[in-house]
């Protein structure tokens, strides 16, 4: 097996893990309920970001450390799974989610101790944010990168396309921003909502180097994002998902943006994922 | 810089905006790691000299104020000393959910300097008026709220603000040839309030370009008609200077609070939330902005309209004094 073969099969097994620490905390959510279909979609650029390119660190003030916003805050299941995989969150942090006093809601709060450097949950503002750091790392002439996660969904936020126009004019090439495209938003499609047309065409026209792949390509994802590196411009990956990807029931049915997971589906969950 | 009579006296023929801009060249001496971001005003936030001197520390974002508090508040966590400058308005309220994000739930620490806040810009509309900007920031958490009294004023704030470890929000009112209310070097710490003339019969609580009139009123008040006003100079809304100010309340018969901002949710709410909760609270007068969009006008003819002058201050104590 080659070293790249090994790293695919490592980061299939890291999404795996992901999935199954959501279904979980969505379970103990209970009545809650919690965001699981743009969570899973997620799964598989989290588990290749966090496997082979953000240099993390369990020092909150290593300055060699890489920094990643969850811009789709309600995302935060995925983001909590891979915090427990890298050992800054345990089981028992993953049990508490969204319960009374816990540290762990249904959008991220800051805490650095925990690997959560920013508070997120309203949609369009993270992008400002990692523009603003990846400007900072400029300034200091420092090498770290910054990685943003947005849905697409949260494109329909003007404040993004000021952070985009502000992030090709700095020339943030340190800058990678992560379109989770799983077609979807709460209440529909995003062409029922509002039609994005061609986003590429749309990013690459405010001078940004775009790039659409298969989401839930491991493959793909790793090459683009290895290539991104050598990209001196802010660079987009639009990756093509699917919301729910990884369990069947899921897939394709946006009630499971937000919803209430049963034990008998939790369990029906746990078989299949454990099975691919 | 040495403040000296002469320094105090330019900065108030220059006016806030540009006292401010005449600041920033001395608060990078102290601080290398200031970082000044404007909207697309550097001009009107009198920041063209420091543009010019620091352009390292200095970064237009263009007309995207959304995007400067965000890009603020990265600059503010990966250590640099952070500085926003434009119009009130858009200061405050056009990206006022990324300041409760980014400043106020996370606590990232940017000084949001408010240009031309309350009337002053009358003649533009109210577009560009500031009355409710007070009112909205503190009830942000975490958020302090600065309106300086006059121009020596706002360089004693942007210092200690610059020193400050809190999100912050200074609010510059009044215009060029702005009256001193200082005319020496004074200590100033951000939440406490200042006494500026003593009296025994009630309190004026005022803030910002109200000070001075109040205080002119407070004077002639005294001299001309025996009534014996205290003058505080609550510089600082929030946090607000509870335990002084309890002791002022206690200690009248009447108070009077005077703001150019909206009476709904500015200093006058700030004080009556104080007074209201005191076991024998005492009756208060609000002095402030109308709850309305009005005409616009020039800056002095509004204030004539809506009784922010000495001679309206004046007049309207006389009318309490005489119903008591």
């Amino acid at each position: 097996m080659s070293s790249d073969e090994k790293k695919i099969k490592e980061i299939k097994e890291l999404s795996k893990k992901i999935r199954l620490n959501i279904i979980k905390m969505a379970l103990e959510a209970g009545s809650s309920s919690a965001h699981i279909g743009g969570a899973f979609s997620l799964a598989d650029v989290v588990a290749s970001l966090y496997h082979s390119f953000i240099n993390f660190s369990k020092n909150p003030q290593d300055k060699n450390r890489d920094r990643f916003i969850l811009s789709k805050g309600h995302a935060c299941l995925v983001y909590y799974s891979i915090l427990k995989e890298i050992g800054y969150l345990n089981e028992e942090d993953l049990k508490s989610f969204e319960k009374t006093g816990s540290i762990l809601l249904g959008h991220p709060i800051k805490n650095l101790q925990k690997g959560i450097e920013f508070s997120t949950g309203s949609l369009g503002m993270g992008l400002s944010i990692a523009n603003g750091i990846a400007l900072s790392f400029k300034k200091k002439k420092v090498n770290n990168r910054i990685y943003v996660v947005m849905g697409d969904g949260e494109l329909n936020e003007g404040s993004v396309w000021e952070a985009i126009m502000s992030a090709a004019h700095f020339e943030l090439d340190n800058l990678t921003i992560i379109i989770d495209k799983n077609g979807y938003q709460q209440t529909g499609t995003n062409d029922e909502i509002v039609r994005m047309f061609d986003l590429e065409k749309k990013f690459n026209s405010f001078n940004l180097h775009t790039e659409t792949i298969d989401g839930h390509s491991i493959k793909e994802i790793y090459e683009t994002l290895q290539k991104f590196k050598d990209i001196k411009k802010p660079c987009v990956l639009i990756a093509n998902t699917i919301k729910g990807k990884g369990f069947s029931q899921f897939e394709h049915d946006n009630a499971w943006h937000h919803k209430v997971l049963t034990k008998k589906t939790y369990d029906e969950a746990l078989i299949e994922i454990n099975n691919q | 810089m040495k403040i000296d009579s002469s320094k105090i006296k330019l900065f108030s023929t220059i006016g806030p905006r540009a006292t401010f801009g005449m600041t920033c060249l001395e608060l990078i001496k102290e601080d290398k790691k200031l970082m000044l971001l404007t909207a697309d005003v550097s001009t009107s936030a009198g920041l063209d000299r420091y543009k010019k001197k620091h352009n390292d520390n200095y970064i237009d974002v263009g007309i995207a104020e959304q995007n400067m508090i965000g890009m603020a508040a990265g600059l503010s966590t990966e250590g640099y000393n952070v500085f926003t400058t434009t119009f009130s308005p858009f200061q405050t309220l056009r990206c006022c959910e990324q300041i409760k994000v980014n400043l106020g739930y996370m606590k990232n620490k940017v000084i949001m300097v408010g240009l031309a806040s309350g009337i002053v810009l009358g003649t533009l509309g109210y577009t560009h008026c500031s009355i409710e900007d007070i009112s909205v920031m503190r009830s942000i958490p975490n958020i302090t709220v600065i309106n300086p009294a006059d121009c020596l004023e706002v360089y004693k704030a942007a210092f200690a603000l610059l020193k400050y470890d809190k999100p912050a929000y200074l609010r510059l009112t009044g215009t060029t040839n702005s009256p001193q209310v200082y005319n020496d070097d004074y200590n100033f710490e951000i939440g406490k309030s200042i006494v500026l003339k003593k009296g025994s019969m009630g309190t004026i609580f005022c803030t910002g370009s109200m000070v001075h009139p109040s205080l002119i009123a407070a004077n002639k008040l005294y001299l001309e008609k025996k009534i014996d006003l205290q003058v505080v100079n609550v510089h600082t809304i929030k946090p607000l200077d509870v335990v002084e100010i309890t002791s002022h309340i206690n200690s009248s018969k009447k108070i009077f609070t005077i703001e150019e901002h909206s009476i709904i949710g500015g200093l006058g709410s700030a004080i009556a939330e104080v007074n209201c909760s005191l076991p024998n609270p005492i009756n208060q007068t609000f002095i402030g902005l109308p709850d309305h969009y009005g005409e616009g006008g020039e800056y002095e003819d509004l204030k004539v309209r809506y009784g922010l002058t000495e001679d309206s201050i004046y007049q309207k104590v006389c009318e309490i004094f005489k119903s008591i």
